[in-house]
C-alpha cells in the first residue's frame, strides 16, 4: 500500500517538474493577438468596418467587441484568415454589405478647385496638392478606400476599377466538367 | 568516356520528329502584315520608340529596353509602321499586349552599317572587346534565350561571384514535335560553334560542353564536325533521350552532376547554360551586327508539309500553317510542343522569339483527355518527377488552397515540364493546378507587400499629425515665453497704440509671408502661358458658380 | 475537339484499367482456392461484386455525382473480390453482403469516395464482421477428401441462401477453423507445435490445400510487380519482417512457435502483402514509408497471431497502420532536387 503511494507521488513529481522546466525552458514568445489580427486585415484604412482604420478594427476584435465578417476589402478569404487565427466559426458578410473590385480613385482635373479636402482625408497620403493648386492621385498608393470621395465639394473624385493586365493577370482555379448533366 | 548522371523519372513519349526533318531548313516568305510585340522576353517590355505612320528598315531599333531585364525589339522588315496599339498575343491569359504593326514594303531594305549577311566583319575583333560592351551590344540586338523561356543574354553573361567553369550549349531539344534546334545544328553548326566561342569568352568559362540527344545522330555528327574544323577544345556530349532532358537544371546534372540549389541560380555553381539557336543569334549579332529578327520555326503536327522555316519575328500564325499546309480537320493550333505548348485562341496571333514549334491540333491528332478521376495516390507522377518532388501531395494542397503546406513541399520547384499530367492514370489535369497555386501565391505576396506599405504610410501620417501637434504646442508655448519676457522692455504707451503696433506688426509679417509665396515665374509670361492662365480662372470661376448654384446637388 | 490543355498526349492508362489487372492477378489464387475448396468461393465472390457495385451507385447517387463516371473504375468491384476472400465462403449469404456494404457505402464514400478515404475498406469490412459474427466467421470449408462428410456445390448454396443443411449433416462436418485458428487453440490446450503439425489439416508447409492458395496469391503478386502496378517495397519489407519476427520467436522456442515460412504461407499473408497493404488509397506516398509501414503491418500481424486472441492479424495490422500513415509521410519526405544536402550526387548513369 505504502509503496504504491510511494510510486504515485513520484510519478507525479517528476512529471509536475518537468512540465514546469519544459514551461520555462520552451516558453513561445508569441505576438500579441491585435498585431496577427492586424497583420491580416488588408490596410485599406477605409472604415468600412465602423472603425477609423484597420488598427482600431484589430483591437475591437481582439477585445471581443467587433464581429470578424466586417471587412469587405478583405473579402471572404480574410474572414477565414480570422476565424483559423481565433478559433471561431466563419461568418459570411452581413446582408446590406456590398463587394466591390478592387479600384483606384481618380481627380478629375477639369473640375478640381485645389481645396485640399480630399487629401486631408486620405488615410494612406496618396493625394499629392497643395491649396490653391491641382492635385492629383498616386495611384501606386491608393488603396481603393473611397474616404476622399465624400469630401470634395466639386464631385470631381471617381473610383476606377483596376484591369487585368498580362503584367498582373493569375492563372485560374482549374475546373474540369466530369460528366455531362442529364 | 564523359560519366553522365541521372536525374529521378522522366518520360518517354512518342517522339514523332521524322516528318518535320525530312527537308531542310526554308525561308518563310514575306508576310503581307507582321505585328511585333514589345514584350518578347522576361522582364519589362521595350519601350516604343516609333510612332504609327513612321518608315522603318530591317534591323532598325523600333523597341528600347527598359530597366535591367528588358531587350530591345526591331523591325523584322522595311517597312511602315501602321499602328502600335494592343493586339492579341501568344499568352495563356488571352489578353492582348502592345505591338507595333508592320506592313512590309517588299524591298528588304537593311539598316545601314549592318554588314551583308554571307561575309564576316574581318575588323571586328570581339577578343579584344570589352566583355561589358559585347554585353551592351547583345542587348541592343535583342539576344534573348531562344530555347522558351526569352531571358536577356546579356544579364547571364554578368560575371557572377565564382568562375565559371561550365559553359553547357543545350541541343537536347527534348520535347516531342519539335525539331527546330535539330535542324538548325545540322546545318549552321559553325555558326553555332563560333557563337559559343563568344560566349566563353565573355563568360572566361573553362570548358563548353555541348549536350545533344541521342536520337539526333545527323545534328551529333554535324556539330563534332565543326567543332574538329574550327580547332577548339569543345566536346560534344551525347545524352540519352528523355523527357525533359533539355531542361537547363536537369541537362546540368546530366553532364555535370552538380544540381542547382533550389532557389539558386547556375551560375552559383559555376555553370552557364545557352540554348544552340541562342548561341547563333549572339554570334550572328556580334559578327555580323545582325539584331534578332527571325528564328527557326517547326510546323507540324496534321499538316501535309511538315517542315522547320526561317520565320520573321511577327509573323502570323496563319501565314506558318499555310506553308505547312494545314489539313482542313484541324481545329486548334499549339504554340509550343504537346507536353507545355500553348493553345492559341487564333491565328492571328504573331510569332515571337519564343515560339519554337506550331502544331496543328486535330481530334484524331490529341484526342481529348477522358474525364478526370479523384487521385488514388498511385505515385507514378511522384516517380516520373524530374525535380523530385511529390506531385500527388502538391495537388491536394492546390486543390484545397492550402498553399502554406503546397510552398512548404516545394512547390516553386516545380518545373511545370508536365511529366505527372501525362502519366497520371485519373488524367488530372496536374500542371494547372501547379500553376493556379503559384500565381495565387504570388499575387498574394504582392497584396502582402501592398498592405504592408499602406500600414506603414498610414502610421507616418498619424506620427506626422502627433508631431504636428507637439509643434504646435511648443511654438504657442515658445511664444508666450517670449512674450511675458519681452513685456517689461517694452515701454508703457495706451491700449490703443499698442494695438496698432500689433497690427502693424501682423501687416508686416503678412506681407513677407505672401513675398515669400509669390510665385517666382510670373514676369514675362508667353502669349500661350497667359492664354492657359485666363482659361484656368475663367473654369475656377464657372465651377464656383456652379458649386454656388448647386444647393441640394447629391452625389450618386 | 482536340485537347484543351497541356500536356496535349499522355499515356494512355487509366485507373479501372489498373484495377482489371490486379482483378486478374487474383485469378491463380482464387483458381487454386476452387481446385481445393470447391466452388462456394465464386459464388460469395459474385455476391460481393453485385453488391459492391450496386451500394457505390446507391451512394454516388445520394451524393450527387455522375454515376457511371465512378463506377466504372473498377475500385468497388476490388474491394469486393478481396472481401470475399477473406471471409469463409460457407458463410450466409447476408454476411458478405453486411460486410461489402459496410466497406464500400461507410469507409469509402462517406470519407468521400475513391482516393479520400483514410482506411482500408475491405479491411474494415473484415473487422466489423469479425467483431460483429465471430461464429459466422470461424466456419471456414474444408479441403477436399479432409472432412467427414462432402457436400455438394447446390447443398451449399441452399446453406448460404437459406441457412438449411442436409438431412444428418451438421455444421461442424463440413467446416474447420482455419491452420492458424487451429493452431493458436492447440497451443493454448498446451500441445507443441510438431504435434500440431501432425495433423491432417496441415500439408508441407502450412495448411492443406491453402498454402496452394496462398501460392497462388504469391504469383499474382509476382505478375503485379513485373506489371510495375506495385514496388517491391511493401511486399518485400512487409514478408521481411514477418519472417524475422517469427524466426526469432521460432528459433528461440520451436515448441510454441511455428516456423516463419508457415507465417509466410497460412493466412492472407500473401494476400495482404501483394494485394491488401499495396492499395494506393491508404497507404504512403513515399517509398522510405512504405517500408516503415509494412514493416510495422509485419510485425503486428506477427504479434496478434502469436499472442492476441484473433486468429489472423492482417485486418487489424492494415488499420493500425493505416493510423500511422499522415505521421510516417510527413517524416520520410524524400529530398527535393535542389535541395540535397550534396550538390553533386555521383550515381553513374549510362552514357
Amino acid at each position: 500500500m505504502l509503496s504504491a503511494l510511494l510510486v504515485m507521488a513520484g510519478i507525479a513529481i517528476v512529471l509536475g517538474a518537468v512540465l514546469g522546466f519544459s514551461a520555462v525552458k520552451f516558453r513561445v514568445e508569441g505576438n500579441p493577438l491585435v498585431d496577427k489580427i492586424d497583420a491580416i486585415l488588408p490596410q485599406t484604412q477605409c472604415g468600412q468596418c465602423g472603425y477609423p482604420g484597420c488598427r482600431p478594427y484589430a483591437e475591437a476584435i481582439a477585445a471581443g467587441e467587433a464581429d470578424i465578417n466586417r471587412c469587405p476589402p478583405g473579402g471572404e478569404e480574410g474572414i477565414r484568415k480570422l476565424a483559423d487565427l481565433l478559433g471561431v466559426e466563419f461568418k459570411p458578410f452581413g446582408g446590406g454589405t456590398v463587394l466591390k473590385p478592387k479600384s483606384v480613385a481618380f481627380i478629375d482635373e477639369n473640375l478640381c478647385i485645389g481645396c485640399t479636402l480630399c487629401f486631408q482625408a486620405c488615410p494612406v497620403d496618396a493625394i499629392a496638392g497643395a491649396a490653391k493648386q491641382m492635385h492629383t492621385i498616386i495611384a501606386s498608393e491608393c488603396t481603393g478606400c473611397e474616404l476622399c470621395v465624400a469630401p470634395c465639394p466639386v464631385d470631381c473624385i471617381s473610383m476606377v476599377p483596376i484591369t487585368e493586365k498580362i503584367t498582373t493577370w493569375k492563372w485560374k482555379y482549374p475546373v474540369y466538367t466530369l460528366a455531362q448533366a442529364k | 568516356m564523359r560519366t553522365l548522371y541521372q536525374f529521378n523519372g522522366g518520360i518517354h513519349p512518342p517522339e514523332n520528329k521524322e516528318p518535320s526533318t525530312q527537308s531542310g531548313i526554308a525561308r518563310a516568305p514575306l508576310p503581307s502584315k507582321l505585328v511585333i510585340p514589345f514584350r518578347q522576353h522576361a522582364g519589362a517590355a521595350a519601350k516604343p520608340i516609333v510612332r504609327a505612320g513612321d518608315r522603318v528598315l530591317k534591323g532598325q531599333l523600333i523597341g528600347m529596353p527598359d530597366g535591367f531585364i528588358s531587350s530591345a525589339v526591331h523591325a523584322s522588315t522595311s517597312g511602315t509602321i501602321a499602328a502600335i496599339g494592343a493586339q492579341p498575343i501568344a499568352h495563356p491569359s488571352g489578353l492582348p499586349d502592345l505591338c507595333a504593326t508592320l506592313i512590309p514594303d517588299g524591298r528588304e531594305e537593311w539598316i545601314a552599317h549592318a554588314a551583308p549577311s554571307t561575309s564576316l566583319r574581318t575588323e571586328f575583333d570581339y577578343r579584344n572587346s570589352d566583355p561589358a560592351e559585347l554585353r551592351q551590344q547583345l542587348r541592343m540586338s535583342g539576344v534573348v534565350g531562344l530555347g522558351g523561356a526569352v531571358f536577356p543574354g546579356d544579364i547571364k553573361l554578368r560575371p557572377g561571384n565564382r568562375k565559371i567553369d561550365t559553359l553547357i550549349l543545350n541541343g537536347a531539344e527534348c520535347e516531342p514535335y519539335i525539331t527546330c534546334d535539330d535542324m538548325l545544328m545540322r546545318e549552321r553548326a559553325a555558326e553555332i560553334v563560333q557563337g559559343a566561342e563568344m560566349l566563353r569568352f565573355m563568360l572566361d568559362a573553362g570548358e563548353v560542353l555541348i549536350g545533344i540527344e541521342d536520337n539526333k545522330p545527323q545534328a551529333i555528327a554535324a556539330m563534332r564536325q565543326a567543332v574538329t574544323e574550327s580547332g577548339l577544345p569543345f566536346e560534344v556530349v551525347v545524352v540519352p533521350t528523355i523527357y525533359p532532358g533539355g531542361s537547363a537544371k536537369q541537362l546540368i546534372r546530366v553532364l555535370t552532376g552538380l544540381e542547382v540549389p533550389s532557389g539558386k541560380l547556375p551560375t552559383d555553381i559555376g555553370v552557364q547554360c545557352f540554348n544552340v539557336a541562342t548561341a547563333y543569334s549572339a554570334y550572328r549579332a556580334l559578327a555580323h551586327g545582325e539584331p534578332v529578327l527571325s528564328r527557326i520555326i517547326t510546323i507540324t503536327g496534321n499538316v501535309r508539309r511538315a517542315q522547320n522555316f526561317e520565320v520573321l519575328l511577327g509573323t502570323p500564325v496563319r501565314d506558318l500553317a499555310a506553308l505547312g499546309e494545314a489539313l482542313p480537320d484541324t481545329d486548334r493550333y499549339l504554340m509550343g510542343g504537346p507536353m507545355m505548348g500553348l493553345p492559341l485562341a487564333s491565328t492571328d496571333i504573331p510569332l515571337v522569339k519564343a515560339s519554337n514549334c506550331i502544331i496543328a491540333a486535330s481530334d484524331k491528332l490529341f484526342p481529348p483527355a477522358p474525364p478526370a478521376l479523384p487521385c488514388i495516390r498511385c505515385m507514378r507522377c511522384a516517380e516520373a518527377c524530374p525535380a523530385d518532388l511529390q506531385p500527388m501531395d502538391l495537388f491536394w494542397f492546390s486543390q484545397s488552397k492550402e498553399f502554406d503546406k503546397a510552398q512548404q513541399f516545394s512547390l516553386f520547384d516545380c518545373i511545370e515540364c508536365g511529366a505527372c499530367s501525362y502519366v497520371c492514370p485519373s488524367h488530372i489535369p496536374l500542371v494547372q493546378y501547379f500553376q493556379f497555386a503559384k500565381s495565387e501565391i504570388r499575387a498574394r505576396e504582392q497584396d502582402q507587400q501592398a498592405a504592408d506599405h499602406a500600414r506603414e504610410r498610414h502610421e507616418f501620417r498619424e506620427y506626422r499629425f502627433e508631431r504636428e501637434k507637439q509643434e504646435k504646442a511648443e511654438k504657442l508655448a515658445a511664444r508666450e515665453q517670449a512674450a511675458k519676457q519681452a513685456q517689461p522692455a517694452v515701454p508703457s504707451m495706451n491700449p490703443a497704440d499698442a494695438m496698432q503696433q500689433k497690427i502693424q506688426a501682423a501687416i508686416a509679417r503678412a506681407r513677407e509671408q505672401a513675398a515669400a509665396s509669390k510665385p517666382k515665374n510670373t514676369e514675362n509670361l508667353t502669349a500661350q502661358q497667359q492664354a492657359e492662365i485666363a482659361e484656368i480662372e475663367a473654369r475656377r470661376a464657372h465651377i464656383h458658380e456652379l458649386a454656388k448654384s448647386a444647393g441640394e446637388h447629391k452625389k450618386e | 475537339m482536340s485537347a484543351l490543355f497541356s500536356p496535349f498526349i499522355s499515356k494512355p492508362d487509366t485507373v479501372s484499367a489498373i484495377m482489371l489487372r490486379v482483378l486478374l492477378a487474383l485469378l491463380p489464387g482464387i483458381a487454386l482456392y476452387v481446385w481445393h475448396f470447391g466452388p462456394a468461393i465464386l459464388v460469395s465472390i459474385a455476391l460481393a461484386s453485385l453488391t459492391a457495385l450496386g451500394t457505390e451507385a446507391l451512394m454516388l447517387k445520394l451524393r450527387n455525382r455522375p454515376v457511371m463516371h465512378f463506377v466504372s473504375d473498377n475500385s468497388a468491384l476490388l474491394t469486393g473480390w478481396l472481401l470475399a476472400l477473406s471471409i469463409p465462403p460457407l458463410a450466409p449469404w447476408w454476411l458478405v453482403v453486411v460486410g461489402t456494404a459496410f466497406a464500400i457505402a461507410i469507409a469509402k464514400h462517406l470519407y468521400g469516395g475513391l482516393g479520400n478515404n483514410p482506411f482500408n475498406p475491405a479491411m474494415i469490412g473484415y473487422a466489423v464482421l469479425i467483431i460483429s459474427f465471430p461464429a459466422q466467421m470461424t466456419h471456414w470449408l474444408t479441403p477436399h477428401g479432409l472432412g467427414p462428410v462432402e457436400v455438394g456445390f447446390l447443398e451449399q448454396l441452399k446453406y448460404m441462401f437459406v441457412g438449411a443443411l442436409p438431412p444428418n449433416v451438421t455444421l461442424d462436418a463440413v467446416t474447420m477453423a482455419t491452420p492458424l485458428d487451429t493452431l493458436k487453440t492447440r497451443l493454448h490446450l498446451d500441445e507443441s507445435v510438431g504435434q500440431i503439425f501432425e495433423m491432417p489439416i496441415y500439408g508441407r508447409l502450412a495448411g492443406q490445400g491453402s498454402e496452394m492458395v496462398s501460392l497462388g496469391f504469391l504469383l499474382g503478386g509476382l505478375y503485379l510487380l513485373a506489371a510495375r502496378i506495385i514496388t517491391w517495397h511493401i511486399p518485400v519489407a512487409f514478408l521481411g519482417t514477418l519472417f524475422a519476427a517469427a524466426g526469432i520467436f521460432h528459433l528461440a522456442d520451436p515448441a510454441h512457435y511455428a516456423a516463419p515460412l508457415f507465417h509466410w504461407f497460412s493466412g492472407a499473408a500473401m494476400l495482404g502483402a501483394f494485394f491488401i497493404l499495396t492499395d494506393p488509397v491508404t497507404g504512403p506516398t513515399t517509398n522510405k514509408g512504405k517500408l516503415i509501414f509494412a514493416a510495422g503491418a509485419g510485425l503486428l500481424t506477427y504479434l496478434i497471431r502469436a499472442f492476441g486472441s484473433f486468429p489472423d492479424g492482417i485486418a487489424f495490422a492494415t488499420l493500425l497502420m493505416n493510423i500511422c500513415v499522415p505521421l510516417i509521410v510527413l517524416y520520410t519526405q524524400p529530398p527535393v532536387f535542389g535541395k540535397k544536402a550534396k550538390a553533386s550526387g555521383k550515381e553513374k548513369g549510362q552514357p
